[in-house]
């Protein structure tokens, strides 16, 4: 009983976390499309308007899965073979923010230039 | 092959740290073997089935299934870590009192490797399935990507023990006094910056919009994806660039499980007799 009680009280805890998520996703007027392609991104340099929430589509043309990863804009999210994905960043400072593809970094380079 | 272990030892570094805390966190408990053992495996059985099913995950709740299912596991995470620090501060006081030394209030959490079982899992789960897509890419692209597969994924996987069991060396030589309420931290710490990195699959996902001001900028002293900086993000929750929502999820947690802990504490079977016996 006891063991309930304190697993209801983690578990309130973690609820009310979610009283700050907002109802319905925002989502960003048009994406911004990074297409994957022979484990290189195109355009490598993408610009975004600075201060606001922008969403970016990656289109990975190739066979195999990718990660597209970015510590400068938080974003981490694995792209599978001839899949789409989306992301959302920012918003963001004017700026330049590399972001990569943790599974054939060599080659998968490119940024986001917020201004 | 050396790019591939690296990356697999980055994957496997988050949750060999977790295993090895897990590990000290419960020294000297029966059975933690078998409960930490059937994490890491559950974990990676688990991290086969969603690196099958990734494509199907990622499309779900209309292309947020990533962040959502990482977001989720994360949270689970964080609820088991708070609930066994409760139970901890619940049943380690009265333990300590009838035993004599409080090692064997150590020994009580016995019954919370359940809960810390399901921790490790998850962290596997989660690094492993991208362990899985990324060596099954190799394996789908090169020629002899057997050889990188398995000399990619075994040594990372050792790397990553050899981390769990140098941070577990390293925890134990605390002395048994104060083992309990440094892994205690390290657990809530563990929690916090879990939460925080749940909070941004939420942001990156779209379900959250607001507080995604980055705070502050310290990736110039200590980067993210530097192994220190990585470890630390295990560890403390540390991250270069804080939202304004991570942190408040950081706070939050911290506060959360002191407060259950405390909580937990003063409603323990050895303080409510103490209260009977004090009023009769």
């Amino acid at each position: 009983m006891r063991r309930v009680s304190l697993l209801s009280a983690a578990c309130a805890m973690a609820l009310s976390g979610a009283a700050f998520l907002s109802a319905a996703p925002v989502r960003a007027d048009d994406a911004i499309t990074i297409v994957i392609k022979d484990h290189k991104f195109e355009p490598a340099e993408v610009k975004v308007p600075a201060n606001k929430r922008v969403t970016l589509l990656v289109d990975n043309q190739d066979a195999t899965s990718e990660e597209f990863e970015s510590g400068e804009m938080k974003v981490e999210k694995i792209v599978g073979g001839r899949k789409q994905i989306k992301v959302m960043v920012g918003p963001l400072k004017p700026g330049r923010y590399p972001f990569f593809g943790e599974f054939h970094e060599a080659t998968a380079q490119g940024a986001v230039i917020a201004e | 092959m050396l790019a591939s272990l690296i990356i697999v030892f980055r994957e496997v570094l988050e949750a060999g740290l977790i295993v090895g805390i897990v590990l000290a966190a419960t020294q000297g408990v029966a059975g933690r073997g078998r409960w930490i053992a059937l994490g890491i495996v559950g974990g990676i059985i688990g991290s086969c089935i969603v690196a099958a099913f990734a494509d199907g995950i990622s499309s779900l709740f209309a292309d947020t299934g990533q962040e959502l299912f990482n977001a989720t596991v994360l949270l689970i995470a964080v609820v088991m870590l708070a609930w066994h620090n409760a139970w901890m501060a619940q049943h380690g006081r009265e333990l300590a009192r009838d035993m004599k030394a409080v090692g064997h209030a150590v020994r009580s959490g016995e019954k919370s490797l359940a809960a810390l079982a399901i921790v490790i899992g998850v962290a596997v789960l989660r690094e492993g399935s991208e362990i899985v897509l990324f060596l099954t890419g190799i394996l789908a692209s090169e020629e002899g990507g057997i050889a990188t597969v398995a000399a990619g994924g075994l040594g990372g996987v050792a790397l990553g023990g050899l981390v769990s069991i140098l941070l577990y060396a390293g925890l134990v030589q605390i002395p048994t006094r104060h083992l309990f309420a440094t892994t205690t931290w390290l657990l809530t710490l563990l929690a916090a910056g879990m939460a925080a990195t749940a909070v941004n699959f939420l942001a990156q996902g779209g379900m959250l919009n607001a507080g995604g001001t980055v705070l502050w900028d310290s990736s110039a002293i200590l980067r993210d994806n530097s192994l220190i900086g990585q470890a630390l993000h295990v560890l403390v929750g540390y991250t270069d660039r804080p939202t304004e929502a991570q942190l408040i999820a950081y706070v939050g947690v911290v506060v959360g499980i002191l407060l259950l802990t405390r909580w937990a504490a003063g409603n323990s079977p050895s303080n409510r007799s103490r209260v009977a016996s004090a009023a009769e």
